[in-house]
C-alpha cells in the first residue's frame, strides 16, 4: 500500500491505497463520490472525466498514486456555495441529458474545454468533446448547453434559444 | 424553479425543464454501481474463450487457496441447488429452444458464456481469483453467420436445434403473392443485410442482491428497465423465489436502448449467490464484458421482391429473411424477427398483397434480441430501401414512387395484408411537410450542379412507421406471449392534496418523472413539484411491465390517466355532498371543484382530499382515503410515422460520408413534452444513422467477436453528426385518452433507410446500386474504384 495526499473538492484526504488503484475507483470507494462514472475500460466514453489541477483527465487512465498532491474537482464539487456552476445550469436549461449516465463526465470535458476556449463554434465543440460519448442524446442539446453556458460566463443572459 | 407551473397553465404540450436533471448534473445520481452494502462482496465470471466447446473440467483450487476468496461456483453447483434455466418469454409453434443456463452446465455456445463465478472480499480479488480458475475445454468448430449455420454441414450450436434452425414463420398470402408477382409489370429484387448491432447503453449492466435470512426476503438492485418482469422470470421461473420475498429495484439507470429488458444470467447468478451465501453480492460489468454478453440487435439477410404495375403502384411484396438469434433465446428474442418486423411490412402503402417468411437460426454468437425499435428498424430498412432501388429502376423520383403507394388518409381504419390494423393516420401531408422543409427541388438542383462539378450529395427519404404502445394483451397472447402488455398507475392523494404517482412504467433516460407529473398537474390543477413519480421498485409500484417498444407514454401513461378520473370522480362525489349539490352539478377547473353556475361555491382539492381522510362527513357508504389503481390495457398498437430526409455528401477520393443535413418530420399524435420528445428522436436518430454509416459487430469465423471494445466499434461522437431538424404533424390516437403515440424509438427506425438511401444516392453516377451497411470509407472507395464492384 502507498499513501497519497490529495484535495478534492477542497478537502484533503491522506490515504492508503494499492499502486494499482485507478483514480476513479479511488474517488468511488474510498472516498464514496459515485457522481464519477465508469463507462468502459479503454478510455473511450469519458464518464470518468474529473478535473486534476484544473485540466480535464480520464480518471480510469489514472493511477491513484499519479495523483499524490494534486487537486481534484468532480461533479459533486463543481456548484459553489449551492448555486450550480454555469455547464451544470445549462445542461439542465437545454436538455443535454437524459440517463445522465454520461453526464458529469460530460460537463467535466466542458468545463474544460470552455477553459481553454471560451468561445467556441458548434465545429469547436464537436471536436472538443470527441473523448465523451452520449448514446441518448445524438450531441444536439450537449452542444448547445456548452453554447449556453460559454454565453453566460461571457457575461450574457441566460436565455437560450429554441429551436 | 423552472419546474414550478402556475395551477391552470396549460402542461400537455408544454417543454417543461426535467424535475430529475437537478440529481444528475450535481453527480447525485444513484445508479446501481453506486449502491454500497454493509458486508458486501463482488462477483466476477469466467468466461469461455470458446464460441463452441465441451467443458472437461472446472478445477478452483487455486482460485479458492486465495485470501478474501469466499466462493468460486458453478454451473453444476447451480442445477443442484434447483435453480433453472433462463426461459424465452415469447414462444412460436414448433420452436426449438436451447437450455440457457446461468452458468454453463457441460458446454459453452458463444465466446463470453459464463462459466462459473468467484465471489471475493473486493473485485480486485475476485477478478484474480477468476483468472486463477483452470477451464479444461475441447473446442469444436463454430458458425458465427446465420446464413452458414442454416447450410448442409454446418457445425451443430445446440444437439437438439437440427440444422440451427430455431423456427420458420411466415405470415401473408404467399398464393396472393405468387399470382401478382406473375402479373406484374417489374418484379424488383434486392438482398440487404441488416448487421448486428451492440446498444451500448453507457452505463453498464450492474447488480447487486442481499438476502436477508431474518426475513427470508431478497433484494436485488439490477440494471433494469422492467423490474417486475425481472422479478417475476427470475422468482418464478429461475430461483424459485416467491414474489413476496423478492424485491427488485432498479434505481438511476443509464440507458437501455432494449438491452436491459433481459433477464441476464448474471443477475441471477448474483440473487442465488447472496442467498447461498449469505452476503451481500454485487457484480458490475467491464464494457469488454458488455460488448460479450449484454444481447445484440438486427442481424438479418434478406431478400426483397416488389413487383410494380405499369403506373408505379406496389402490387405485392415478398421478404425472404434469416434472422440469427445468437447462441440462446433471450426474453423477446423469438417476437423480434418476427411480430414486430413481418407485421411492419406495409409500410405507410397501399399492397395488397405480402408474404413474409423468416427463419430464424441459432449461432455460436452473444444472444440477439430486441434494441431500440426491435424489429421495426429490420422492415423500415427492408421496405425503404427498396423503394430507393426500385425508383431507380422504374425512373420515377423516390418521393413521387412513394406518394403513389400511400394509403390515402379516407382508408383508415386500414387493414394491411400482415395482420396489423392502422387505427389512424395521414401520410401524405407529413411528405409534403418534410419535402417542403428541406426545399426538395432546390436540393436536387443543387445536387444536378455538384455533379456536373465533381461534388456528390445524395438524398435520401425514409416514410416510415411503427407499431408500438405495446400492446394489447389479448392480441399478444395469441401470438405467443407468455405475458399481457398491459400496465399500470396508481395515483395516490395525500390529506393535503400531494401526490404520489407509482407507475409500472421505468425511466432510463426518458424523462418520466417530469412527463408524467405534467400529466397529473394538468389533471389536478396543481403544480409538477406537488407531485412525486414512483418508478423501478416491486417494493412499491403494485405490478408493471416496464419501459420499451416506445410504450410508456401510450399505456403507462393512459393508466395513470384513468386513475386521475377516478380520483377526481370521487373528489366530486365528495364536494358535490359537502357543497350540498348533486354531483352531475358540481365541476372541476384550476384544482377547484365548484356548482356549475355558482362558482362562489367551491372546494379545492386539498381541501376535498383532506375531507376523505378525516371522513367526519363524507357521502354515505363511501369509504375514507382518495386514491385509485388502473390497469390499461390497450385495445391496438399505436402507430406514429413519418418522413425523414438526409443530405449526405460523398467524398469520392476518400469515401468519406459527410451527413451534412438531417429533417425529421414526425407524427406522435398529442406530445406531452416537446422537448423532451425531440431530444429522444435527436438520440434515435444517432443511432440510425450511426447503422448506416459506422456501426457493426463482426465476428470471425471462429466465433471471435472483432468489435468487442469501443476501440473497434464505431459508436457515433459529437463531430460525426449535425444538427437534426424536427417537425410534426399531430394524428391524435384514438386508442388511448391522450391521444398519444410513441416517440422513443422513432428516429433510429426511420434514420438508417434514409441515410443510406442518401448515400446510395451520391454514389449513383459510379453506377452503384446498392451497398451493405455500415457504408465506410472503406466500402465506399471499394466499390468506387471497382475493387468490389458495384453492387
Amino acid at each position: 500500500m502507498t499513501e497519497i495526499n490529495v484535495s478534492v473538492n477542497g478537502r484533503g484526504h491522506t490515504r492508503d491505497v494499492e499502486p494499482r488503484t485507478l483514480l476513479v475507483h479511488f474517488l468511488r470507494e474510498a472516498l464514496g463520490l459515485t457522481g464519477t462514472h465508469v463507462g468502459c475500460d479503454t478510455s473511450q466514453c469519458g464518464a470518468c472525466t474529473v478535473l486534476l489541477d484544473g485540466r480535464g483527465v480520464k480518471s480510469c487512465t489514472v493511477l491513484a498514486v499519479q495523483a499524490n498532491g494534486g487537486e481534484i474537482t468532480t461533479i459533486e464539487g463543481l456548484a459553489t456555495d449551492g448555486v450550480l456552476h454555469p455547464l451544470q445550469a445549462a445542461f439542465r436549461e437545454t436538455h443535454g441529458l437524459q440517463c445522465g449516465f454520461c453526464t458529469p463526465g460530460m460537463i467535466l470535458s466542458a468545463v474544460d474545454l470552455l477553459a481553454r476556449n471560451p468561445s467556441p463554434s458548434e465545429r469547436e465543440i464537436r471536436h472538443g468533446l470527441e473523448g465523451n460519448l452520449c448514446r441518448c442524446t445524438g450531441y444536439q442539446n450537449i452542444v448547445k448547453a456548452v453554447q449556453h453556458a460559454a454565453h453566460t460566463m461571457a457575461g450574457g443572459a441566460s436565455a437560450v434559444a429554441g429551436d | 424553479m423552472a419546474t414550478t407551473s402556475e395551477p391552470g397553465a396549460s402542461l400537455i404540450g408544454a417543454s417543461v425543464k426535467r424535475k430529475e436533471d437537478q440529481r444528475f448534473i450535481t453527480g447525485k445520481g444513484r445508479y446501481t454501481d453506486d449502491v454500497t452494502l454493509p458486508g458486501q462482496t463482488y462477483a466476477a465470471f469466467v468466461r469461455s474463450p470458446h464460441a463452441n466447446a465441451t467443458i472437461n473440467r472446472i478445477d478452483a483450487s487455486a482460485a479458492l487457496a486465495m485470501p478474501g476468496v469466499h466462493a468460486v461456483l458453478t454451473g453444476a453447483d447451480m442445477q443442484a441447488a434447483g435453480v433453472n434455466p433462463i426461459p424465452p418469454g415469447w414462444l412460436h409453434p414448433g420452436i426449438k429452444i436451447a437450455e440457457f443456463r446461468a452458468l454453463a452446465v457441460g458446454r459453452v455456445s458463444h465466446v463470453g458464456n459464463a462459466v462459473a463465478v468467484v465471489i471475493a472480499a473486493s473485485p480486485s480479488i475476485a477478478r484474480d481469483a477468476a483468472d486463477l480458475v483452470d477451464v479444461d475445454y475441447t473446442d469444436h468448430p463454430a458458425v458465427a453467420d446465420a446464413v452458414a449455420a442454416l447450410a448442409a454441414g454446418a457445425p451443430q450450436v445446440h444437439p437438439d436445434a437440427p440444422g440451427n434452425v430455431v423456427f420458420n414463420w411466415q405470415l401473408g398470402d404467399a398464393a396472393a403473392v405468387d399470382a401478382a408477382m406473375a402479373g406484374a409489370k417489374s418484379v424488383v429484387r434486392q438482398h440487404l443485410v441488416n448487421q448486428r448491432l451492440i446498444a451500448n447503453a453507457i452505463e453498464p449492466r450492474a447488480s447487486l442482491a442481499n438476502y436477508d435470512a431474518a426475513a427470508d426476503e431478497l433484494t436485488l438492485y439490477v440494471t433494469s428497465q422492467n423490474p417486475h418482469v425481472h422479478r417475476l422470470i427470475m422468482g418464478a421461473f429461475v430461483l424459485g423465489i416467491p414474489e413476496h420475498k423478492f424485491r427488485v429495484i432498479a434505481p438511476d439507470v443509464g440507458g437501455g436502448f432494449g438491452s436491459k429488458i433481459f433477464i441476464y444470467p448474471e443477475e441471477c447468478v448474483v440473487a442465488w449467490a447472496s442467498k447461498t451465501l449469505g452476503r451481500p453480492v454485487k457484480w458490475t460489468a467491464t464494457r469488454s464484458e458488455s460488448f460479450l454478453t449484454d444481447a445484440h440487435g438486427r442481424d438479418h439477410s434478406t431478400d426483397v421482391e416488389m413487383a410494380f404495375d405499369d403506373a408505379g403502384t406496389i402490387v405485392a411484396l415478398r421478404v425472404k429473411t434469416v434472422a440469427n438469434l445468437g447462441a440462446y433465446l433471450t426474453l423477446f428474442a423469438p417476437a423480434v424477427p418476427t411480430y414486430l418486423y413481418g407485421t411492419l411490412m406495409s409500410g405507410q402503402y397501399n399492397i395488397p398483397a405480402i408474404h413474409v417468411d423468416v427463419t430464424a437460426a441459432y449461432t455460436n454468437t452473444t444472444p440477439v434480441d430486441a434494441y431500440r425499435g426491435a424489429g421495426r428498424p429490420e422492415a423500415t430498412y427492408a421496405l425503404e430501401r427498396t423503394m430507393d432501388v426500385a425508383a431507380r429502376q422504374l425512373g420515377l423520383d423516390p418521393a413521387e414512387l412513394r406518394r403513389r403507394n400511400l394509403i390515402a388518409p379516407d382508408a383508415f381504419p386500414f387493414q394491411t395484408a400482415v395482420a396489423l390494423q392502422y387505427d389512424s393516420g395521414n401520410y401524405e401531408p407529413a411528405l409534403d411537410k418534410a419535402l417542403a422543409l428541406i426545399d426538395y427541388p432546390a436540393r436536387r438542383a443543387e445536387q444536378a450542379a455538384g455533379r456536373a462539378a465533381g461534388t456528390h450529395i445524395g438524398i435520401g427519404l425514409s416514410a416510415y412507421i411503427e407499431a408500438c404502445g405495446l400492446a394489447p394483451s389479448h392480441i399478444v397472447g395469441s401470438l405467443g406471449a407468455q405475458a399481457g402488455l398491459y400496465e399500470s398507475g396508481v395515483v395516490r392523494i395525500h390529506p393535503t392534496g400531494k401526490v404520489t404517482v407509482l407507475t409500472g412504467s421505468h425511466s432510463h433516460g426518458q424523462g418520466h418523472e417530469t412527463t408524467f407529473a405534467q400529466i397529473v398537474a394538468q389533471e389536478l390543477g396543481c403544480t409538477i413539484d406537488d407531485v412525486e413519480i414512483v418508478h423501478g421498485d416491486t417494493g412499491r409500484v403494485p405490478f408493471g411491465m416496464g419501459t420499451y417498444g416506445s410504450r410508456s407514454g401510450a399505456v403507462g401513461g393512459a393508466a395513470l390517466f384513468g386513475s386521475l378520473q377516478k380520483v377526481k370522480d370521487k373528489g366530486r362525489r365528495i364536494a358535490a355532498h359537502l357543497l350540498e349539490a348533486a354531483p352531475e352539478d358540481v365541476d372541476f377547473a384550476g384544482g377547484n371543484f365548484f356548482v356549475k353556475g355558482s362558482p362562489s361555491r367551491t372546494k379545492s382539492f386539498a381541501e376535498v382530499s383532506l375531507a376523505a381522510y378525516l371522513a367526519h362527513n363524507l357521502p354515505p357508504d363511501m369509504e375514507p382515503g382518495l386514491e385509485a389503481t388502473t390497469f390499461f390495457n390497450p385495445s391496438n398498437f399505436v402507430f406514429p410515422f413519418g418522413v425523414h430526409i438526409a443530405i449526405v455528401e460523398v467524398d469520392t477520393e476518400t469515401g468519406h460520408v459527410t451527413l451534412q443535413r438531417y429533417l425529421a418530420v414526425d407524427d406522435f399524435g398529442n406530445v406531452i413534452n416537446p422537448m423532451i420528445v425531440d431530444g429522444q428522436l435527436h438520440g434515435g436518430i444517432a443511432q440510425g444513422a450511426a447503422q448506416a454509416l459506422w456501426e457493426g459487430a463482426q465476428y470471425d469465423s471462429n466465433g471471435q467477436l472483432l468489435t468487442g471494445s469501443m476501440m473497434n466499434y464505431g459508436l457515433p461522437k459529437a463531430a460525426f453528426l449535425p444538427m437534426f431538424e424536427t417537425d410534426r404533424t399531430v394524428t391524435p390516437s384514438p386508442v388511448n385518452p391522450l391521444g398519444v403515440k410513441g416517440a422513443g424509438e422513432a428516429g433510429t427506425i426511420a434514420s438508417t433507410a434514409a441515410v443510406a438511401n442518401a448515400v446510395l444516392d451520391a454514389l449513383s453516377p459510379f453506377g452503384i446500386t446498392h451497398l451493405d451497411m455500415p457504408l465506410t470509407p472503406a466500402r465506399i472507395w471499394s466499390a468506387i474504384h471497382g475493387s468490389h464492384g458495384g453492387n
